[in-house]
């Protein structure tokens, strides 16, 4: 099971709308993945300016005295700002070495993501529960995807919620499972990624990180892993400016994508996809098996 | 649950062009309705992609659904008439028994899956594992399909007027598959056969079930079906079953 749900604007009329259309998507998908839910939405980015996003694993986190000790550690400004029990920190230093400064210093916490545009929330329980304590529908952005989840490979935790990410403003959620995960993660350690979970879809989006910093596109990355990623899976991934989908060449996992001149959509099902406005006059398609599709902001 | 005998006339009574609204009804209410109905027209309106439409008919009935449906649109069906305006879900007609499910659409994947009889008519293209184990159904997909489509298909037909997938009619048994399209790999034990003047008449009856014998041309199918190597039953052991 697990429910994906995508929605990537083309044009900024709609940017305002962008965490009312993806909040009403997600709550059709909810029976789909009652476990746990999470979202990543892009958009405020600043120039010069890296966001982190993390949450607390258990109890209270004392954030403004990690964004000091964060600050002097990295000799750069640091912000933050709590949001239930995530926060979002803003350093005008180096955004890796923040990531990597938080997941070495501060076990009481998982980093979600980092980057200019991107921010993850996520939280265990009922999707539609998780989407309103965290505000999804007041975000604003030019891209979405989020995830109900319906745990298999491993428990049901937060950290076990999609999306991950352990790139700069790349995401990745996934329904399905992955064989490879355990040799492909000490793969990929050995190549220097940094995990925090030992869930199977972590291991994707490393993958990608990897790829990428290797040099690939998001779409030669996204051709490697049909290679690499043994299992089954639907991707929906996410990066600064684009947006892409695949399927494994089984495609046992269900996707239906619609496009209007506004908008494209991925949806676990389609009932996904009826709240979007101009949905009636969408063009609508299965994602073919084994093949990448890509969009970019601009192209 | 024995069907509730309802008198001509009667309030109760879905009467000839009733319209459900399901943005008004759930889908159990209007399903409820539908197999207490013996005949009549139907229009289903606001389908948004649910599941289980119209699953489990059994009565002379024309149902119309205007716009896209979810998984098992038609399950089960039997006698009824259903058209899809749209596009369906997983597993369209799923089991299906007699009668006729017509998608206007494409439909998803394991369309007709392990169904029974009857015909399915798909306007647009099915994608993978179309026509999944089927056991009598006739199946005629004016598209394309996707791979493993008549996957340990039994018995009935499989037409496809386009293209057809990687496997085609893997681990087959009995059912005869009709492709005028390309076909990217045959599944095991499944091979391409002569088109005699049978199988000809055949397809040609059910093209013109579809509404299209007068504009297609039975010579440009090829005929598929098993080779037989890869099941045991042989036809003089009848007798130890």
């Amino acid at each position: 099971m697990c429910g994906i749900v995508g929605l990537f604007l083309k044009h900024a009329k709609l940017e305002p709308e962008l965490g009312h259309l993806t909040a009403a998507m997600v709550s059709e998908l909810r029976d789909r993945g009652p476990d746990s839910a999470g979202f990543a939405v892009y958009g405020n980015a600043t120039p010069g300016i890296t966001k982190l996003c993390a949450v607390a694993r258990q109890g209270p986190v004392a954030w403004p005295h990690i964004a000091d000790r964060l600050s002097k550690a990295t000799n750069a400004p640091v912000a933050v700002a709590v949001i239930d029990n995530h926060a979002l920190v803003k350093t005008e230093g180096d955004g890796d070495a923040a990531r990597t400064w938080l997941i070495d210093n501060v076990p009481e916490a998982t980093v979600l993501s980092h980057g200019q545009s991107i921010e993850i929330f996520k939280g265990v329980g009922d999707p539609e529960a998780v989407a309103k304590r965290l505000d999804l529908a007041g975000r604003k952005g030019t891209h979405a995807i989020a995830h109900t989840r319906m745990a298999t490979e491993s428990a049901v935790t937060l950290a076990g919620s999609h999306p991950f990410s352990t790139g700069e403003d790349t995401c990745l959620v996934h329904n399905g499972s992955l064989a490879n995960h355990n040799r492909l993660r000490d793969f990929l350690r050995r190549h220097g990624e940094r995990f925090q979970t030992e869930n199977d879809s972590e291991v994707a989006a490393a993958y990608l990180t990897w790829r990428r910093r290797e040099g690939d596109t998001l779409e030669a990355a996204l051709e490697h892993s049909l290679e690499d990623l043994d299992g089954f899976y639907t991707f929906v991934v996410g990066t600064r400016d684009g947006f892409a989908v695949l399927r494994d060449p089984i495609a046992c996992k269900p996707a239906v994508m619609a496009e209007t001149a506004d908008w494209v959509a991925f949806g676990t099902e389609f009932r996904a996809l009826v709240p979007l406005p101009g949905i009636a006059n969408a063009r609508i398609w299965e994602p073919e098996p084994a093949t990448v599709y890509v969009w970019n902001r601009g192209s | 649950m024995a069907r509730k005998p309802v008198a001509p006339g009667h309030a109760d009574e879905p009467t000839r062009n009733t319209t459900f609204d399901l943005a008004h009804m759930s889908v159990r209410d209007v399903n409820r309705l539908l197999h207490e109905a013996e005949h009549g027209d139907f229009v289903i309106k606001n389908p948004r992609g649910l599941h289980a439409i119209v699953a489990g008919l059994d009565g002379e009935l024309n149902v119309s659904i205007d716009g896209h449906v979810g998984y098992y649109c038609a399950g089960m069906n039997k006698r009824a008439s259903v058209t899809i305006g749209g596009n369906a879900g997983t597993g369209l007609a799923e089991n299906m028994m007699s009668g006729r499910v017509h998608v206007k659409g494409d439909a998803s994947q394991s369309a007709g899956a392990t169904g029974c009889g009857g015909l399915l008519i798909i306007d647009g293209n099915a994608s993978a594992r179309c026509g999944i184990s089927i056991r009598g159904l006739n199946i005629v997909v004016k598209g394309s399909v996707g791979h493993m489509s008549a996957f340990m298909a039994q018995a009935g037909t499989l037409v496809v007027l386009g293209d057809a997938g990687d496997a085609l009619g893997d681990s087959i048994y009995e059912a005869r598959l009709y492709l005028r399209g390309k076909v990217k790999s045959l599944g095991a034990d499944c091979v391409m056969k002569q088109m005699h003047d049978e199988h000809k008449v055949s397809l040609r009856q059910l093209l013109d079930a579809s509404g299209i014998g007068g504009t297609v041309d039975v010579s440009e199918f090829r005929r598929y079906g098993s080779a037989r190597k890869l099941y045991n039953f042989h036809i003089s052991n009848l007798g130890s079953y």
